[in-house]
């Protein structure tokens, strides 16, 4: 047992000043491999948007900036423009927020207060599944289930009853076909839902619990705890986490599709069917040969919801990181 | 100031508004699921494994979708996978505080969240227009994209779990970085990088919107990288649409296929994740 | 500057003044060191000898820049680009702050322990045999009987022998502690730094910890940084006091304990402040 240090040494050790480290050589590969990738990504987001640019470019030469407000989208005149798909992007987005948003305020007030641990768990992953279920999915179900009922039971009464009054009365107009701009709205509420909801649990759980404890002190209800502590408290946070949802709508595709109705025209009718920037580049794309007037067309309306989705991210992002940093 | 018995009241009825919401986002669940089970199961036969696409009333299948969506995905988390690890590990150890890693964690959070058809456009831009058509390689450039940055977040996250000690234990022994990035940090973490591999998977397999103007789908049976190549979300789409009973039915029993393989996907990475802590 | 420290303080004959111990030759000699944390200068001017085969403490109140001397010996600052040290820190004469020697090399002459227990989360062998093999190739019989001679020296071979393929981290706090112990001592340092090794364990395995240290410095220089005053003056043969970045005091132990120079250490000591 008592080997002396001498006694182990196999081969003498050299002196100090003339030992190699052991990653004089792999050491520069691997930490330059993790830089490269780290630049990688800003280099991959720089390439993203100079290709959009670049495509749509020639759209915006041949008409101008007079592209981004202009309603036309007709092939056969070979005349496009943008707004009716801007229009209906924000449109449809805006609904899908003001329908998640109560929702989003419910389920985390359930899942920070009410609910007991042995079901907060399972009821939260239930939330979050809904998130990972595939686009498509709420494509079809959107198409297939839901689209049917708002033609026979929701729409209907509502055009009856609404679609009389005055001003009001514009948003309820033309036939209950059941897809359109609200059912698109309906079905990304629903897909946006579980990103909001979990963002406002996440910044919910970090408000100091002696902040709520002292506003319980004074005789405060739960409600009015949750209302005028934990809420204001996480204020900015959760401004950024609806605008993360309204990111993410605006971009969602496959969803919208199936049920926006696809048609290029205005209407202020929530029932009316219309047509987003990404669902029209889905739709119109197998149509548009390379080099075609169309195909730069469509890769302009990319670039432009590219930035319009960028400034939200951003201004998301600057939001629910303002309180982390 | 509202009386107490009404501030109770207001309480209560919030209560129970709430509980009614979160039962309602599980409906949803439930609704979809439910979905999918009635109208997928029947039509879920062998031949949806055996056969591949083929005309309407030819008793047709999914094999080739199949088949090209997992070629896809797994050449897409080839190259995504060690681009997502090694930029979340860069974020969380070498450019934590440094100009580049707030400038990459920025970007990672916009792709992150950036619509996938964009992604799609831009690899139609970047490979398809210049490499002359449609391909494999293509789609799955297209989906390694959106792979990367779902793995940088959970990689980066993970390793910000992992005690500073760790690190400093290990190359207290003399290690280089390199192993101790590798041996150690990577190993303690390695449940949650795991996650982020397997939610990376999820998010690739049920995407279609990049795919339409990369791989474009092919009705064949093709493994040529080079060629158009068929893959289970495209397939849905163009079957959903269709006019054909048994088309639907087959976008059915594929849907329900993409569903339970994505959601039990994300259960099991979050099991992983439970084991972990 | 207070300069309770004599210039020409003469480690090795004070050392010497005890009648068990020999004259020790200085395997670390500080000299001129300083250290920032980005603005904050965190050591000034730090001059002191450290015998070799020794066990040397270094005390102090929290934030007193003893553990950051520490991390000096073995470059563990450079790990954070906005720490820096200024000065030299001689081993064996050759000066290991700066860059002129790989940061590994210096590690693999002088070993860390920590605060808290790291067992890395593999096997009790392989947290042995990670460090071996990142500076030496041995078969696996070179390699077992590594293993073996490091445990016996941590004193947990015993509790080790039939479980080496089991995971660390299923080990007790102690036994976890003298598992980096072993784990430093396979690399073969010369100097071993501690880092408050004891603070996160209880009595009993802080006792076995100190007798080990005892044994250690038979063959090992030994530093070691306490928050604990009775631990100093039983383990070390030499204090060193710090405060506010600054070395105040250096002394045999046994001086330093019962009759320090400076009123702050007396204070220190005392319990006055810290």
């Amino acid at each position: 047992m008592d080997a002396t240090v001498d006694g182990m040494r196999t081969g003498s050790a050299l002196p100090i000043s003339e030992a190699k480290g052991t990653g004089a050589v792999s050491d520069p590969i691997f930490v330059g491999l993790l830089w490269a990738s780290g630049i990688f990504v800003l280099v991959l987001l720089g390439l993203i948007i100079a290709e959009l640019f670049m495509g749509g470019l020639p759209a915006l030469q041949h008409f101008g900036l007079e592209f981004v407000w202009s309603s036309a989208w007709n092939p056969v005149t070979e005349n496009y423009g943008a707004l009716v798909q801007i229009y209906g992007t924000l449109f449809s987005a805006v609904i899908a927020v003001v329908v998640a948003l109560p929702l989003s305020f419910g389920i985390a007030f359930f899942l920070t207060e009410i609910a007991p641990p042995a079901l907060k768990r399972p009821i939260g992953v239930a939330v979050q599944l809904l998130a990972a279920v595939p686009s498509i999915i709420f494509g079809m179900w959107g198409f297939f289930v839901i689209v049917p009922l708002m033609a026979a039971y929701v729409q209907p009464p509502l055009i009856d009853t609404f679609g009389q009054l005055p001003i009001i009365g514009l948003l309820f107009q033309g036939p209950p076909l059941g897809s359109g701009m609200f059912t698109a709205g309906l079905i990304l509420a629903v897909m946006i839902l579980p990103f909001i909801t979990a963002m406002f649990v996440e910044t919910l759980e970090s408000v100091p619990p002696m902040l709520k404890e002292s506003a319980y002190g004074v005789g405060g209800t739960t409600y009015e705890v949750y209302k005028n502590v934990s809420v204001p408290y996480g204020r900015t946070a959760m401004v950024g986490a609806v605008m993360l949802g309204l990111g993410r709508a605006l971009g969602e595709t496959m969803a919208v599709t199936f049920v926006i109705g696809n048609a290029n025209r205005l209407s202020a009718s929530l029932f009316a069917p219309g047509a987003t920037i990404a669902s029209t580049i889905a739709n119109e794309f197998p149509e548009a040969p390379i080099g075609s007037l169309k195909l730069t067309s469509l890769l302009q309306l990319g670039f432009i919801l590219f930035v319009i989705s960028f400034i939200v991210l951003a201004v998301s992002r600057a939001l629910v990181r303002s309180r982390m940093d | 100031m509202a009386s107490l018995a009404a501030r109770r009241a207001k309480d209560t009825t919030i209560k129970a508004v709430s509980i009614g919401f979160a039962v309602f986002a599980i409906f949803l669940l439930g609704w979809i699921l439910w979905t999918l089970l009635a109208r997928g199961l029947p039509a879920l036969g062998l031949n949806v494994f055996t056969n591949i696409t083929m005309p309407p009333g030819q008793h047709g299948g999914l094999l080739n979708a199949i088949v090209g969506s997992l070629i896809q995905v797994g050449i897409a988390m080839l190259i995504g996978g060690p681009i997502g690890i090694f930029c979340g590990t860069f974020l969380a150890e070498n450019g934590k505080k440094t100009k580049l890693g707030a400038a990459a964690r920025f970007v990672n959070d916009i792709l992150l969240s950036a619509p996938s058809i964009l992604v799609g456009l831009f690899i139609y831009s970047l490979l398809v227009v210049p490499f002359g058509g449609f391909s494999g390689w293509a789609g799955s450039v297209a989906l390694a994209i959106l792979v990367i940055p779902v793995v940088v977040r959970t990689t980066e996250d993970m390793l910000n779990l992992v005690p500073v000690g760790l690190r400093e234990a290990a190359f207290a022994l003399g290690a280089p970085q390199w192993k101790v990035v590798m041996f150690i940090t990577w190993r303690a973490a390695r449940a949650g990088i795991v996650t982020g591999v397997l939610l990376a998977i999820a998010r690739a397999a049920g995407e279609t919107a990049p795919l339409l103007f990369t791989s474009l789908g092919n009705n064949a049976w093709s493994v040529d990288l080079n060629k158009p190549m068929a893959s289970l979300p495209i397939a849905i789409y163009q079957y959903a649409g269709s006019p054909f009973d048994d088309w639907v039915a087959l976008a059915w029993a594929g849907a329900l296929l993409i569903t339970v393989g994505v959601l039990l996907l994300n259960v099991v990475s979050r099991l992983v994740l439970a084991r972990m802590h | 500057m207070t300069s309770a420290v004599d210039p020409t303080f003469n480690l090795a004959s004070s050392v010497a003044a005890k009648p068990d111990a020999p004259v020790a030759p200085v395997k670390l000699k500080v000299e001129g060191l300083q250290f920032y944390y980005g603005q904050n200068h965190a050591l000034k001017n730090i001059n002191f000898d450290i015998p070799e085969k020794r066990v040397t403490a270094m005390i102090g109140p929290s934030g007193c820049g003893k553990s950051t001397l520490l991390r000096v010996f073995n470059r563990m600052y450079d790990l954070y680009p906005g720490q820096r040290a200024e000065g030299q820190v001689l081993f064996d004469g050759v000066n290991i702050v700066g860059k002129e020697l790989d940061s590994t090399v210096v590690r693999s002459r002088i070993g860390m322990v920590f605060q808290k227990p790291t067992p890395f989360p593999m096997s009790i062998y392989d947290n042995i045999a990670f460090g071996v093999r990142l500076h030496e190739k041995l078969n696996k019989a070179q390699m077992d009987e590594r293993v073996e001679w490091c445990l016996r020296k941590a004193a947990i071979w015993d509790e080790t022998k039939d479980r080496l393929n089991t995971s660390a981290l299923g080990m007790s706090g102690g036994q976890q502690q003298r598992l980096c112990i072993a784990r430093t001592i396979a690399v073969r340092p010369e100097v071993i730094l501690l880092d408050e090794p004891t603070s996160a364990l209880d009595p009993i395995s802080t006792s076995k910890i100190e007798d080990l240290i005892d044994e250690l410095k038979r063959e090992f220089t030994i530093v070691i940084v306490t928050h604990n005053m009775q631990q100093a003056a039983r383990c070390a043969d030499i204090t060193a006091f710090f405060y506010l970045g600054e070395l105040i005091e250096v002394a045999p132990s046994d001086v330093i304990f019962t009759n320090p120079k400076e009123i702050k250490t007396r204070d220190y000591i005392t319990g006055r402040f810290g």
